[in-house]
């Protein structure tokens, strides 16, 4: 039931701009309903609950790390889920006034959000706990930063971000401890076993720090004013009513068991008393409304949670009590500002004026609420103050069990008294600033006048402090099934206003006394106020250490980030040499078994290939480069002959070959040389740095070889090549079969390469040239070649024509032949398309840009659409048909009555006998692709090219340079 | 198994090459490092791939006398996803003269500016400084 109860709240949050567009503002109202119904579920438990006993749910969530969706509400759980869901219900409802455009943003968060917190309060597994806790973390960032492009809610934003999760990672670190320590993550399971000893101290004081952080206490208070960033009815329900309670809600569960832990006490009641004073006085400094509000929610959290936390049973009672109470009066006092500001549009004391007389309603109201916080009998507020100082004159004589001692003691009832005072003081100025009559100058105007159904919130809320105020004695008795659990202490009078002449009620007089005395001297106060230096306080630190945070980052950015491609692959290839190069250093002994060949053919090739490479260094111009480089190339593809790879040396042959004419292509228009570098002294540690990468890459290729014992990972394949892929090459069953895998990403690379030099060269779509073309004279001119005739007479060769004519036909014939028998000789796809598309290359070369199209009128990009297209299509089909995806069928093909024809020579099969293999269709889409890369490397780089530098739009090598004039250069954009 | 050292040693000397070429700024340079490089890198699955023989071609030759063939198709790949990626250099190359009128790889505009920041002790322009005092003079609006 909670489960789905949680889950209607953020599908409602998911859906909310559909319920805006919708209803418009009544969007608010249905949205209402879903706290609505949490409110009356929970209302159906009361009878089990008060009884003492708990409503239990659980769903598996990840086992494996004893991790549950566990709910459990007991007295502590329910009492929070009810203000969790009828603020909740009632927040919503007053939206549906206050927004006049509805923000579906805020309306899908704040009711997420309000799913997000009972699920907090509810949860069991402290896992789940911590996931709902740091989920209304986040709902809070983005309400509160609810106008990105204001500075303030960015940093409000921010540090509400910043403060409240580091102290939630403080609590997960006490959660797991406590998951360690107890196998459970479970919060009763936990409760139930109690360990002892320094780790579970640490764990619940961590959990402590969430506690604080989450509530705002000192130090980490400064994030909750600016959280009033958001819009009002936001701050009302999460930074007054209940979000912050959460932290209060911890110390409360974990209050029963841990609160007789080191330190828990000290750290609660300096640091509440503290906040209780610090918040109260600032919170009558401030002019604005609502940031008055704020700092008296920052004093009264304070308060609460170190009664919460005392762990003594008047305490724990009080405790409740007074978190009840201020949920009641804070949100109906946010309320009001709310309405305040919607109708006047100001909250500001020193403008407002007379409000009293032009909304009576909500003056009475919100002044049944400031009397309750104010501590004013007959109050709800009056009655839990008395309870928690009933509770502190218990610790103060003789200290109720808790060991505190009688000065410390006697501190914390003059703290809570002072703090008391500041709390009467500033509520009186509340009302007084927000509906007393002054002199003004210009009274404020009230432009809206607050319809029925916008007040209604407020007005519920505030008399239903008033009620509860008299209705101390059920009170006590729903209350006692927590109190019980209290480990120390007498038990508490039962709550009421009136208990006799005691000592509480004297120290209550003297608080109300002394803060009439503080509002009727206000003017005095402010002077006394105003002379207080400025001490750097938690706010500054915490600024400071962004500041900081953010120049180390910048520092080390600028270290480490340096924005050269050079020296970040130096540091990549120096840490190589490093590591590696420093194992092999260390390694003690050396494999022996090397040999210096395999076959002398080796020395020599090898020999001509090192020689190239070195020579590399040197060479200076760009053609030279392309044709060393090249000789590596050849000279591998020898090595890979020798080794006994005539696959590798075939394709190695062909792709040297197409690299060498696509780079001169490209190379005609750039400069003749490289760009002149003096003998530069970073030359030297560039040398170094390359041959110490060279002698560990082969020095650890050596040793790891060396050191093989396993098995080589083919083996067996010898015979399953041609078992299972019907094959005879190996290498080609491997390729389309065995690990077609990597084919299929191996092309799909290609096709992204080829389509990004395409999209460089023509920017826009290789379709839109084609298009442009014009078609050459088809009529038969009887030349070599079609498109021979558009070009300069000039430019022509009749033998190059007449050998192009003659030799296309047979390599587009090799290319099918080699596609074919690739899979029992060597050849394949890959060793095909690389033919073809070179049998288009020489086209190109001898008639240009017109002939290609004859030769290819297709678009390069459909060629590898349909390769890619056929490629996936043979892998999925055998799974269409129940098989594995790419699996591979063998078919003989014979025609009967063709297979054996009787000749005078004897039976012949006229057909022969066809051996068809699934895989050869994958081959064919390998073919497609690497045909159509090359025709679309021609086109760009060959014919491409040729078009821009008609329309004068290469680069023109300067003369005497390294450099070019760009194409913009030339008068023309590119 | 053993290795073969006139391999390894024209892989190293492919290599060293590659190297030095790819911390270049020119990036036709760049393209013909990561060319030599490439080629050096698919000599060492020769060498890893054991001793020479026979090409793996059931029914030709014995199957004990076959290199290894998984390595061969793995450097088959390579070979061919090489030039398809080095095609895609060159014409960055091209593109570079093209606008700028040299294929130099320059450094980073934006890191450049995080040093100027870094040498002034500033913060980045994502820092936003925030304060709440208690003066009473804070506004936080809607």
């Amino acid at each position: 039931m909670l489960l789905s109860l949680i889950a209607l709240h953020f599908v409602l949050g998911m859906t909310a701009p559909v319920w805006t567009r919708l209803l418009g503002r009544n969007a608010f109202l249905v949205v209402a309903i879903a706290p609505a119904i949490g409110f009356g579920w929970l209302l159906t438990l009361s009878p089990a609950v008060t009884g003492g006993s708990a409503f239990v749910e659980s769903t598996r969530w990840i086992p494996a790390l004893s991790v549950s969706l566990t709910f459990h509400v007991g007295l502590l759980q329910w009492l929070l889920s009810l203000l969790v869901t009828g603020i909740g219900a009632i927040v919503l409802f007053y939206c549906r006034w206050y927004f006049t455009n509805p923000p579906s943003r805020t309306l899908g968060l704040l009711v997420a959000f309000a799913g997000a917190m009972l699920g907090l309060v509810t949860a069991d597994d402290l896992v789940l706990l911590y996931v709902f806790w740091e989920l209304t973390t986040v709902f809070s960032y983005l309400m509160i930063g609810h106008d990105s492009s204001r500075r303030a809610n960015r940093a409000a934003a921010t540090t509400a971000l910043i403060v409240t999760t580091t102290g939630g990672l403080a609590m997960l670190v006490g959660i797991v401890t406590f998951g360690v320590l107890t196998g459970s993550f479970r919060l009763q399971a936990i409760l139930a076993a109690a360990p002892e000893g320094i780790a579970p101290t640490a764990a619940a004081l961590l959990m402590l720090v969430g506690a604080l952080s989450k509530s705002a206490l000192a130090p980490f208070h400064f994030w909750l004013p600016g959280a009033m960033a958001a819009p009002t009815p936001v701050s009302a329900y999460l930074h007054a009513a209940t979000m912050v309670k959460a932290g209060v809600y911890l110390v409360a569960a974990l209050a029963p068991v841990f609160s007789n832990v080191p330190l828990w006490r000290e750290v609660l009641t300096i640091l509440g008393a503290l906040t209780m004073i610090l918040g109260g006085w600032r919170s009558l400094r401030q002019s604005d409304l609502k940031l008055l509000l704020a700092y008296g929610t920052v004093s009264q959290l304070g308060f609460i949670t170190m009664l919460v936390g005392l762990g003594t049973k008047a305490a724990g009672q009080a405790g409740l009590a007074m978190l009840l109470a201020h949920g009641l009066f804070k949100a109906t006092l946010f309320l009001t500002v709310g309405v305040i500001d919607h109708a006047t549009g100001t909250r500001d004391i020193t403008k407002l004026t007379g409000l009293g007389r032009r909304m009576p309603v909500l003056a009475v109201a919100a002044g049944l609420a400031a009397a309750s916080m104010a501590g004013l009998p007959p109050l709800f507020g009056f009655v839990a103050k008395e309870a928690a100082l009933d509770a502190l004159v218990k610790i103060g004589s003789g200290g109720d069990g808790t060991g505190v001692l009688p000065a410390p003691a006697f501190l914390l009832v003059g703290a809570v008294v002072a703090g008391s005072m500041l709390t009467a003081a500033y509520s009186l100025r509340f009302w007084w600033g927000a509906f007393g009559a002054r002199r003004r100058p210009v009274s404020v105007e009230v432009k809206h006048v607050p319809a029925a159904g916008f007040i209604a919130g407020p007005v519920v809320l505030g008399l239903a402090g008033l009620v509860l105020g008299f209705s101390g004695g059920p009170l006590t008795d729903l209350l006692a099934s927590y109190t019980r659990t209290m480990p120390v202490g007498s038990e508490p009078h039962s709550l009421a206003l009136w208990h006799g002449f005691t000592t509480p009620l004297l120290l209550s007089a003297l608080a109300i006394g002394g803060g009439v005395v503080l509002f009727w001297q206000r003017d005095t106060v402010a002077r006394v106020q105003a002379t207080f230096p400025q001490v750097p306080a938690a706010n500054d630190f915490y600024r400071w250490s962004m500041r900081l945070l953010d120049v180390v980052a910048v520092e080390v950015t600028a270290r480490v980030q340096r924005g050269s491609l050079a020296s970040y692959l130096s540091t990549i290839l120096t840490v190589f040499v490093v590591a590696v190069g420093g194992t092999l250093m260390l390694m003690p002994v050396w494999p022996q078994n090397a040999v210096w060949f395999d076959n002398p053919a080796q020395v020599a090739v090898g020999l001509v290939t090192a020689i190239a490479a070195a020579s590399l260094i040197a060479v200076r111009g760009r053609v030279r480069a392309i044709i060393t480089v090249g000789v590596t190339g050849y000279g591998t593809a020898l090595l890979f002959l020798v080794h006994g790879a005539p696959d590798l040396a075939l394709t190695q042959v062909l792709i040297e070959t197409a690299s060498l004419l696509v780079f001169l292509l490209v190379l005609r228009t750039l400069p003749k040389y490289f760009t002149d570098r003096p003998l530069h002294s970073s030359r030297w540690v560039r040398m170094l740095l390359a041959v110490a990468v060279g002698a560990t890459v082969s020095a650890s290729v050596l040793v790891a070889t060396a050191s093989r014992t396993a098995q080589r990972a083919s083996a067996g394949l010898e015979t399953a090549a041609y078992e299972f892929g019907y094959g005879k090459n190996i290498v080609n069953v491997i390729l389309v079969d065995t690990r077609a895998w990597d084919t299929l990403g191996e092309i799909s690379v290609l096709v992204v390469a080829a389509t990004g030099v395409a999209s460089l060269i023509f920017l826009r779509s290789r379709v839109q040239q084609r298009r442009t073309r014009k078609i050459a004279a088809n009529t038969s001119s009887g030349a070599w070649l079609r498109a021979s005739g558009t070009l300069n007479p000039a430019a022509r060769s009749l033998v190059f024509e007449v050998t192009t004519r003659l030799l296309f036909g047979i390599m587009i014939m090799v290319s099918i032949y080699l596609l074919i028998a690739g899979h029992n000789h060597p050849g394949g796809g890959f060793a095909g398309g690389l033919v073809a598309g070179l049998a288009l290359v020489v086209r190109y070369l001898a008639a240009g840009g017109r002939e290609l199209e004859e030769a290819a009128p297709v678009d390069a990009g459909r060629v590898l659409g349909i390769g890619l297209f056929i490629a996936v299509g043979s892998a999925l089909v055998p799974w269409a048909f129940g098989g594995r995806i790419f699996q591979s069928y063998d078919i003989h093909l014979t025609i009967p009555g063709l297979d054996a024809i009787t000749t005078p020579w004897g039976v012949v099969n006229a057909f022969g006998d066809l051996h068809l293999v699934s895989s050869t269709v994958f081959d064919i889409g390998v073919y497609l692709v690497v045909l159509g890369m090359m025709l679309d490397l021609v086109r760009s780089l060959g014919a491409g090219v040729d078009t821009q530098a008609e329309e004068e739009r290469t680069p023109l090598p300067r003369p005497e340079s390294t450099t070019a004039l760009p194409a913009s250069a030339r008068g023309r954009n590119s | 198994m053993t290795g073969n050292l006139t391999l390894a040693i024209v892989a190293a000397v492919l290599i060293a090459a590659g190297v030095y070429l790819l911390t270049e700024r020119s990036l036709t340079r760049i393209l013909v490092g990561v060319l030599v490089m490439s080629n050096g890198v698919n000599i060492l699955f020769l060498i890893a791939s054991g001793p020479a023989g026979a090409p793996p071609l059931i029914g030709m030759f014995a199957a004990e006398d076959m290199a290894d063939p998984l390595p061969q198709a793995m450097v088959l790949t390579a070979i061919v996803i090489t030039m398809a990626v080095s095609a895609f250099v060159v014409t960055m190359a091209y593109r570079s003269f093209q606008l700028n009128g040299h294929d130099e790889v320059s450094d980073d505009i934006e890191d450049r500016r995080i040093r100027e920041l870094a040498e002034r002790d500033d913060v980045s322009d994502s820092f936003e400084d925030i304060r709440f005092s208690d003066t009473g003079e804070d506004r936080v609006s809607e």
